[in-house]
């Protein structure tokens, strides 16, 4: 696992984590029907923050990046992202939104836009930036994540790994503070794995704020600031990644561990 | 040419062979022929039985048309001529298409449904196909009032007042956008109480001002397949968009949406169009006002309408069910509201899917538009009961129906090879 990213040495100038309070939550909690998914989440990002979550299936750690950006809605409690709490109030959710950049498992591309129109979709109708300041954007982005020459393809037409670095492209066009990925590997081959997760890195780098729910601990080791490790719902333990993978404090933490790191 | 032999292993080639023609087994017709018509016992037979009926059925109908008459006034002539021969009498046709396309609409202004057939086939270029300019969408969106004006006639008027509450509507939705509930609810409003209350003395006064109009014609004068392809085609263009809100409506999160939805949907699904036409027809009477002339063709229209509306509901249902729940995470998280997602989105994906469906509903649709013959309509087949009554004609059955369904089969089959030439041209999945 963290062979894929072994050969790369880190830039850590930009990587600086500010008192600013990215996204607060307290006291959250969320049912599905009668069942008890989130219990009591209480969680304080600051801005330029790495957050790697992990946790057994069905522990609710997808859930809970996904209620960040209210694609899941919470019960109880409280969540304030960028100062904006998220309520039933469609405005702020919109605004939430169009600060928050997610990526998903599936991608979740467009299939029947091109590449660059997945981009600049978003910023042409959200933000209402004119056409051709879009797709300027947009072309910085697909280089970044080194794809330019894909732009005019189908989603249908690129490989995996590609799409899920489109993925990400389309959520930077939007020019978020805040970046959520939910097992943004877990669909790829292993030789695309870490076309992606250079990607995230180099984002990573650059001081963004990112919440990542990935079984990929290398990544984990090599460039997250925290570790947080939740089961049934809950919280169970957090620490800077030294700490968590070689001085794990709960029983449940070391079973984890040894199940995905002991082969 | 040295061979490679038994004594001498070692073998070099001194000359390049040329490419020859493959041998008549190996390619062309003989090779087609064998494949696909005589490649096994059954296929052979499947093959022989094919021809013997091909023959049969050509050498029934053949002489049919080949002997058939066009120039005769009446069956009685047409049987003189032929003289015991059994063929076809076109005379018939040639007698009398002007009424199987027009009904009774006078034949001095045969023009104007003419001239509205071809305005309409402008009128649809450029939605149906992607290189006629853009520009022309601006001539769509007027069609309509146009090709009422000129189908049934009277002052000019009346047609641009009626567009002009499109224009009123689209100010009010403007002018209260920033409450989108309420900049809706008028937006649809408005137009509406315009059009019962101002648009007749508006209009009336301004065509006595400037009287500019032809000649009005009644809709019982109308006729033939100019009043099938005039309920055809506005059921058709109507349905579609009544369609797609239905379908959104009866996935609503707002109950009370949901619930007009999903009782609309189910009720005129579980009733049969007949019964709804002979509502409109003869029930609608009752529940208006006294003296109150509502159109037949207009109640026609409407019933078709819902009806088909009901059925694209359920089409484009199942083509929002095929999408993948990312697609709408994916608009969710970059801050798309429900209807730009859905403009943008969803609908494009979940027409596409539902494409076969849509163009299915439509053709049942336009063949349905027969129907009307029970009220009293003289759609082509009313017509053909029409000429038969004549006793010129009377007994006159396949020719007037073969070219009846001659002219439906050049429509439908029309809508069936757009409808694939539309998937092809959509498709972007490449797998």
């Amino acid at each position: 696992m963290s062979e894929a990213i072994a050969d790369r040495d880190i830039d850590r100038s930009q990587m600086q984590v500010s008192d600013e309070v990215a996204i607060q939550i307290t006291g959250m909690n969320k049912w599905y029907g009668t069942f008890h998914v989130l219990k009591d989440i209480n969680l304080t990002v600051n801005r330029g923050e790495r957050i790697v979550i992990a946790g057994p299936s069905g522990s609710g750690k997808s859930t809970m990046i996904r209620c960040i950006n209210r694609l899941e809605e919470h019960q109880q409690g409280q969540i304030i992202v960028d100062g904006t709490e998220l309520s039933s109030d469609l405005k702020n959710i919109d605004k939430v939104r169009s600060e928050v950049g997610m990526v998903f498992q599936h991608f979740n591309l467009f299939p029947h836009l091109t590449i660059m129109e997945n981009l600049t979709l978003a910023p042409i109708w959200v933000r209402k930036t004119p056409k051709k300041e879009a797709e300027e954007v947009a072309m910085h982005y697909l280089k970044k994540v080194k794809i330019p020459e894909q732009a005019h393809k189908y989603p249908g037409q690129l490989s995996g790994g590609q799409q899920q670095r489109v993925a990400i492209a389309r959520s930077l066009c939007m020019k978020p503070r805040i970046m959520l990925f939910d097992e943004p590997t877990s669909a790829l081959d292993p030789e695309m794995i870490k076309e992606v997760l250079d990607t995230m890195i180099e984002l990573a780098e650059e001081g963004m704020t990112m919440l990542c729910v990935t079984h990929e601990m290398g990544f984990a080791q090599a460039v997250a600031n925290r570790v947080i490790f939740m089961d049934q719902g809950q919280i169970v333990e957090q620490n800077e990644p030294y700490e968590f993978f070689n001085n794990p404090k709960s029983e449940r933490t070391k079973l984890f561990l040894s199940q995905i790191l002991g082969h | 040419m040295a061979n490679p032999s038994k004594n001498n292993i070692a073998y070099v080639r001194t000359t390049m062979l040329t490419e020859q023609a493959p041998p008549i087994t190996a390619a062309g017709p003989v090779l087609w022929i064998r494949t696909n018509l005589f490649s096994g016992p059954f296929n052979t037979i499947a093959t022989l039985v094919g021809l013997y009926c091909v023959y049969w059925l050509v050498g029934h109908i053949g002489p049919w048309f080949l002997y058939s008459v066009w120039n005769a006034n009446s069956l009685a002539e047409c049987r003189e001529i032929l003289n015991g021969v059994n063929a076809a009498c076109f005379g018939v046709i040639k007698d009398r298409w002007h009424q199987l396309l027009f009904g009774f609409y006078p034949p001095e202004a045969y023009w104007r449904p003419t001239l509205a057939f071809v305005l309409m086939i402008v009128a649809m270029a450029p939605i149906l196909f992607e290189s006629v300019p853009r520009k022309v969408l601006w001539f769509s969106a007027i069609f309509p009032a146009l090709a009422f004006w000129l189908l049934w006639g009277g002052t000019i008027w009346f047609s641009v007042v009626g567009m002009l509450g499109f224009g009123i509507g689209y100010a009010v939705y403007r002018a209260l956008v920033k409450n989108m509930l309420l900049a809706t609810i008028a937006a649809v409003l408005v137009p509406i109480l315009f059009w019962l209350f101002l648009l007749g003395p508006i209009s009336g006064a301004l065509s006595e001002a400037l009287p500019i109009g032809i000649r009005k014609i009644d809709s019982d004068e109308f006729g033939g397949f100019m009043i099938s392809i005039i309920i055809g085609v506005t059921g058709i263009a109507l349905s579609l968009p009544i369609g797609v809100l239905l379908a959104l409506g009866r996935k609503s999160d707002l109950l009370l949406v949901k619930w007009i939805c999903v009782g609309f949907i189910e009720f005129i699904r579980g009733v049969p169009l007949i019964t709804l036409l002979f509502t409109a027809s003869l029930l609608l009477n009752y529940f208006l006002p006294p003296g109150t002339n509502f159109d037949i063709v207009l109640r026609v229209v409407i019933m078709v309408t819902l009806f088909a509306a009901a059925y694209m509901a359920e089409v484009i249902r199942g083509g929002l069910a095929a999408l993948p729940q990312g697609q709408y995470e994916a608009a969710d998280a970059l801050g798309l509201d429900y209807w730009k997602a859905h403009r943008l989105i969803i609908m494009p994906q979940a027409l596409k899917i539902s494409i076969p469906g849509i163009v299915n509903t439509f053709i049942g649709l336009f063949k349905d538009t027969t129907l009307v013959v029970f009220i009293g309509i003289l759609d082509p087949i009313g017509l053909s009961n029409a000429i038969r009554a004549d006793s010129n004609w009377n007994g006159i059955y396949w020719e007037l129906f073969g070219f009846i369904a001659l002219c439906f089969f050049i429509f439908c089959f029309s809508m069936s090879r757009y409808s694939q030439y539309l998937e092809n041209k959509l498709k972007t999945d490449h797998r």
